[in-house]
């Protein structure tokens, strides 16, 4: 595919360092707080997985990674800038530099999925008509969808097709950093499969960066050149760190810490009696209250 | 059993004290969710303002809002301005009748419509049917992340969801408010001379003798500042929708009711102003309906 024009592109020389650090970030929503001194480097060309159970943050770290969340504190740094100090413009740029794709896909209903696909390119680029449908019609193969999906609206679609939708869409700029927020979650087995060998084959592109959130085992195999396992900020002490592993596949396969070995296994182990405790418990709250009102009427 | 007996009073005390502090805190928790949920708005409204300048509007994100807005109000609205109409004549005949001044009902029909029921109840509809919808819309588009996908792709969701809608709402609720006088003074004149019998030429005479142009530019003018409100409100509750199918219904309900009543209080505001406008401009007052 040939790379579109971008006017005024924010692009650089590739630095030496990392392409994307996290610097002790921590993000609260109220009094709830998602994640706390998470520290993170992403070098150019990799492909990182982010592992973990529902709820511990994974899709918050994803999206403070291209600002869409601010940090209550820490920084995103890209290229050795930070995204907090850029202006909205500024960011605006940048994030031409990025793809997004979404856990359901975030198609605009109102539009055809040609319109879709070529929304970046008609905001970003100064490219005619004609370009432009050429250049979404690539996009449209390159994810293994046929041409007829052009004219339709996300409605009309699959939950895998409108995944591949919203990839094709991701990589209309020709991003260097894509990140996936759990691209596999509602799919069958077999379509799973096909959008990791679409991960795989964006990987092959010359200096993209992948970022895929996930809880698939199956992905994260297949995709990863590295594995970060974030943990729920709940069940940790207050000195312990979020990211509980971090290391290739084949070192998770071996780890030994417990919390590890359980999600890889996918057994409920302690949860199961969490969760009695927390049901007796419950209850215990029920019946005081109910004799407590008992006690009033008398 | 006497030293529970003893605290008995102190604790009652300390109860009371704690129920009124408790009450005290509520009202401030108020004030200051109120006071920021203003600012809020504002912000909201300037940062729409300012893309309203920074950037050409686009023809093909333009238009859908403005026939969604438009067009699609069109029916409910003619239908609103026929009906307040034919029923102000309903309500205001017997009253005129007794002091035999019919012939007069046109012009308190169409002074009621064009200065205050045409803009209001226009504004009232279209905040149910226009400001509703626009708050669901984009309360979808946040809690299934179609806003979120805009901003990562580098575009501006206040440029491309809320301008349009907001200039929509600016340039149509005028035109809207126009076509709802029109059918308003039709109807109007319609039940009058059809059912109730009152001559053709007294009916328009004493209309025209009534209104002057003043009259039916404080409606439009009012109806500016309505558009504005139901745009902006509508679309804050849209952009700060809660998760969920209930987040959605809430934004909705939210936008209707807050919009109602920012009507209610423009309306009054702008009232006050105009008629100290028109004492400014016509000292002599406006001549007596009587």
């Amino acid at each position: 595919m040939n790379a579109p024009v971008i006017e005024a592109p924010p692009q650089k020389a590739m630095p030496a360092g990392p392409l994307l650090f996290i610097d002790s970030l921590s993000v609260s929503f109220g009094n709830q707080h998602v994640l706390r001194n998470v520290s993170l480097d992403l070098t150019s060309g990799e492909t990182l997985v982010i592992l973990g159970e529902s709820g511990c943050g994974k899709t918050v770290l994803l999206k403070t990674m291209i600002g869409l969340i601010k940090p209550s504190v820490g920084d995103v740094r890209f290229e050795d800038t930070s995204l907090a100090s850029m202006t909205e413009r500024q960011l605006a740029h940048l994030r031409t530099r990025y793809g997004f794709v979404f856990q359901g896909a975030a198609l605009f209903d109102s539009a055809t999925i040609a319109d879709n696909i070529a929304f970046p390119l008609r905001e970003h680029t100064q490219l005619d008509e004609e370009k432009i449908t050429e250049i979404v019609t690539e996009l449209v193969a390159e994810v293994g969808l046929p041409h007829t999906v052009l004219s339709k609206k996300p409605v009309e679609l699959s939950g895998g097709m409108r995944k591949r939708a919203g990839l094709a869409r991701a990589l209309a700029l020709d991003p260097h950093l894509v990140l996936y927020d759990e691209p596999t979650t509602g799919l069958d087995p077999i379509m799973s499969d096909v959008i990791n060998e679409l991960i795989l084959r964006v990987h092959q592109r010359p200096e993209t960066t992948n970022v895929v959130v996930t809880h698939d085992m199956t992905t994260a195999h297949k995709v990863a050149d590295r594995i970060i396992m974030l943990y729920p900020l709940s069940r940790l002490k207050e000195n312990e760190s979020q990211i509980i592993f971090t290391g290739t596949p084949k070192e998770l396969d071996n780890s030994t810490d417990p919390r590890v070995r359980q999600f890889i296994e996918g057994k409920a182990g302690q949860r199961l009696n969490e969760l009695r405790e927390e049901q007796t418990k419950n209850k215990s709250v029920l019946s005081a209250t109910a004799t407590d009102q008992e006690n009033d009427h008398e | 059993m006497s030293p529970s007996v003893a605290t008995q009073p102190e604790n009652a005390a300390d109860n009371v004290t704690g129920w009124f502090a408790n009450r005290v805190a509520d009202v401030g928790d108020m004030a200051v969710t109120m006071v920021a949920g203003i600012g809020d708005v504002t912000l909201f409204a300037l940062r729409t303002v300012g893309w309203l300048f920074a950037r050409r509007q686009r023809r093909d994100v333009l238009m859908p809002s403005f026939y969604q807005i438009g067009v699609l109000s069109l029916p409910v609205i003619a239908l609103t301005g026929l009906f307040i109409g034919m029923v102000l004549a309903v309500q205001s005949y017997a009253q005129f009748k007794a002091l035999g001044l019919q012939t007069r009902l046109g012009s308190v029909i169409n002074l009621s419509l064009v200065r205050e029921l045409g803009p209001v109840l226009a504004a009232t509809m279209l905040a149910g049917r226009v400001g509703s919808a626009m708050a669901a819309e984009l309360g979808t588009m946040r809690v299934t992340e179609q806003i979120d996908a805009l901003e990562s792709m580098g575009a501006n969701p206040i440029y491309y969801l809320v301008v349009p809608r907001f200039l929509g709402c600016l340039v149509l609720i005028p035109t809207l408010t126009i076509m709802a006088d029109f059918m308003g003074v039709l109807g109007g004149y319609v039940y009058s001379h059809a059912i109730l019998g009152i001559d053709y030429h007294h009916y328009w005479a004493n209309s025209r003798a009534y209104i002057d142009a003043f009259d039916f530019l404080m409606g439009i003018f009012k109806s500016f500042f309505f558009g504005a409100a139901i745009a902006l409100v509508s679309c804050h509750h849209g952009f700060h929708c809660d998760h969920g199918a209930q987040g959605v219904g809430r934004a909705a309900t939210n936008a209707f009711v807050h919009s109602f009543v920012l009507i209610l209080i423009l309306d009054l505001f702008l009232g006050i102003g105009l008629n100290n406008l028109q004492d400014f401009i016509r000292p002599d007052g406006p001549r007596s309906l009587l």
